[in-house]
């Protein structure tokens, strides 16, 4: 069946193949027949941009790939399909006292693609990213053989963050990490300005498993940088009421209906991005400690609308998410200074701390501050600005997230990742042919 | 390929000194583009737009491409294609030819309708091919005014441009889901060697101008664009002026 793709961000559509296996032994199948266009794997479409995508070629969507393998609750390791999204995981692991070790923005993600894309979430300085807790995985090659991967190995390392560009992932053992209840304690505090904001993050991060930072980027003046702090761990029962206790790892998430079809664009402008970021900072206590919160509250506050990507319009939006190293400070404050001078609409921008860097040759995280933002792609002069911001980035030794790029340069990307090279080499070797491409692969000459 | 800014990397096009062809793909250097394929007929103003865009940091591919040739445009662009992905094809080529030597010599008005419209439907067919094939890329048709209604003056010109621009849009249709697609567009008087020396027609306007209009209709997503933005209303009146009235009228 043919198709039209884009990414969570709805720009740059491309036509593809669809084929979507039910077993291994279907994408192998897939992948012998593949042609000169290549094929590519694509789980739930989370990516920003035309990471998973492949166009004129055969795209494999992987959701139906959704077996259990094996549950081990002893050690608290699970292997699963790689079409197993992180929602499926909770559902099914939390009454068992366990839950997922990484989780981002999004529950709807599926295995594959957070190994594909080496995700990171709120603990990332505490627990690394997503690669960090995979202790095997399974994989699909070129001409359609399948490898066993483990830790250390250079295969292993190159899937990892490698964008899917190895071949397919069939199946990984994760990591999980044991909880009591299924409920967050949260503290929550605001921060006047960036320098407050930084201050609080570097002084106080080590003492909380998650911590993120929503920055309102529309402010300007001496509130430039203004945000609400938001960390926290998972509750243990003798935080819970009574009532709470009785089903302390109760997990039933709520959504709200989708956001409809056909909103048009322009609906997000300084205006109205203003007015939200300010009611959202009002909202946000000036200090409260150790609020229960549920897990799709803190963490996966946007799953509670379904397609909330339609709200940006037709045009669609992007998103930018860089990371500058410590003691780039000052490129950081001049980044927001310029995006808020520049009129950026852009509500709930999201600061953290990372902490080390994994082992995957394309993985994005490293010590440093990371700033993402939302932008619709309509903003004028949005290109130049972003590639202003690319060099500046990359003159500070940070790089920017290829999951959710959408628009830079290939001559920035190869400047920002050391290991690319090997990358390239790696597959010229075991892929002399190209048989795994994508959108993104051809845009930035991976 | 095209970013999610609708800025393309490679660029082809045909009619490789056209000057409106020439101010796009300077424009189109300056954003996103790093490798241009110009074809057409080997000339200096070919060699000049080559050395110009390498200036500007673009590497440049020149193909030896005769619009009026029919039957070579399969080989010729069939291998420009086998090169690697094109994200944006201009269609740039087009003669003005003499209306009035056209009249007298049939053979005269053939040669122009050879290149505007049987030139460019084989060549079109071809690019539609291949884009569809690569599953993404935009055709860009240069149509103009003229061929929006015939006038006494340039209707052997305005008639080949009228059978290109219905030719371009039932493409587009047909293109429609393939993810490759048509931008027609409609400029009215362009000021270039093409026109010296002719009396300017209300709304003139410049290659760079119809450059900007095609870099700005790429980023939209545009299906037509008409440069200046104006013509577009002005055309949709003068299209239903009575016969007797337009004939007179001094367009």
């Amino acid at each position: 069946m043919e198709g039209r793709l884009t990414g969570w961000g709805r720009t740059a559509p491309t036509t593809a193949r669809l084929s979507t296996p039910t077993t291994a032994a279907e994408a192998r199948a897939a992948v012998r027949a593949a042609d000169e266009r290549g094929l590519l794997a694509r789980g739930l479409g989370r990516s920003y941009g035309d990471a998973a995508q492949n166009a004129g070629g055969t795209v494999l969507d992987m959701t139906a790939l959704t077996r259990v393998l094996a549950l081990d609750l002893e050690r608290g390791l699970v292997t699963c399909e790689a079409g197993v999204s992180l929602d499926r995981l909770m559902r099914l692991l939390l009454p068992f006292g366990w839950f997922v070790p990484v989780t981002p923005g999004t529950r709807y993600v599926t295995v594959g693609g957070a190994i594909g894309a080496d995700i990171h979430g709120k603990n990332h300085h505490v627990s690394g990213s997503f690669g960090h807790h995979v202790t095997r995985m399974r994989l699909l090659t070129a001409g359609g053989e399948e490898v066993e991967l483990t830790r250390g190995e250079e295969l292993f390392d190159a899937t990892t963050g490698g964008m899917g560009l190895t071949g397919v992932i069939l199946d990984a053992t994760i990591e999980l990490l044991p909880v009591t209840t299924s409920l967050m304690s949260v503290d929550t505090e605001r921060a006047t300005d960036l320098d407050d904001l930084m201050q609080r993050l570097e002084s106080t991060d080590h003492r909380y498993r998650y911590s993120v930072a929503w920055i309102d980027l529309v402010a300007r003046g001496a509130a430039t940088g203004r945000a609400v702090l938001s960390r926290g761990e998972h509750a243990t029962p003798d935080l819970l009421t009574p009532r709470q206790r009785r089903d302390p790892l109760a997990f039933h998430p709520r959504s709200l209906p989708a956001a409809p079809r056909g909103i048009p664009g322009g609906l997000l402008r300084t205006g109205t991005v203003g007015a939200f970021n300010e009611l959202w900072f009002r909202k946000a206590p000036r200090e409260r400690r150790g609020q229960l919160q549920r897990i799709g509250a803190f963490f996966h506050p946007l799953d509670g609308v379904p397609e909330w990507n339609r709200v940006y319009g037709p045009s669609g939006f992007l998103q930018y998410q860089f990371v500058v190293p410590y003691g780039q400070e000052p490129v950081l404050r001049s980044i927001v200074e310029q995006l808020s001078r520049h009129g950026c609409p852009s509500f709930l921008a999201v600061l953290k701390r990372f902490g080390e860097g994994g082992p995957g040759w394309l993985s994005f995280p490293m010590p440093g501050w990371t700033l993402a933002l939302d932008l619709p792609a309509s903003v004028p002069g949005l290109g130049p600005l972003l590639d202003r911001l690319d060099e500046q980035v990359l003159a500070a030794g940070g790089r920017i997230y290829l999951a959710k790029d959408s628009r830079m340069r290939p001559r920035t990307l190869t400047a920002m990742y050391p290991r690319l090279a090997d990358f390239r080499a790696l597959r010229e070797r075991i892929d002399p042919t190209g048989a795994f491409t994508s959108d993104l692969a051809r845009r930035l000459a991976l | 390929m095209m970013n999610a800014l609708g800025d393309p990397q490679t660029l082809l096009v045909l009619g490789g000194s056209s000057e409106i062809g020439l101010a796009t793909a300077r424009r189109l250097v300056r954003s996103r583009v790093e490798t241009v394929h110009l074809a057409g007929r080997p000339s200096p103003a070919l060699d000049a737009a080559a050395a110009e865009l390498r200036g500007l940091g673009a590497q440049v591919h020149v193909h030896d491409f005769d619009a009026a040739a029919v039957d070579t445009h399969e080989t010729v662009l069939g291998k420009i294609f086998a090169e690697g992905d094109i994200d944006v094809a201009l269609l740039a080529f087009g003669v003005l030819g003499d209306q009035e030597q056209g009249e007298r010599e049939p053979m005269a008005a053939a040669a122009v309708a050879q290149v505007n419209y049987l030139g460019a439907v084989t060549s079109s067919l071809v690019c539609a091919q291949a884009l569809r094939r690569q599953g993404h890329g935009a055709l860009v048709v240069l149509s103009s005014v003229a061929g929006e209604r015939a006038r006494r003056s340039n209707f052997i010109y305005g008639s080949t441009k009228a059978g290109l621009d219905a030719f371009a849009q039932g493409l587009g249709d047909a293109l429609h889901g393939s993810g490759a697609r048509v931008m027609v567009v409609r400029p009215g008087f362009v000021r270039t060697r093409m026109t010296e020396g002719m009396p300017e027609a209300p709304l003139a306007t410049t290659a760079d101008a119809v450059a900007e209009a095609v870099v700005t209709g790429l980023r939209r997503g545009s299906e037509t664009v008409w440069v200046p933005g104006a013509l577009r209303y002005v055309m949709s009146g003068l299209r239903h002026v009575p016969r007797a009235v337009f004939r007179k009228l001094p367009v």
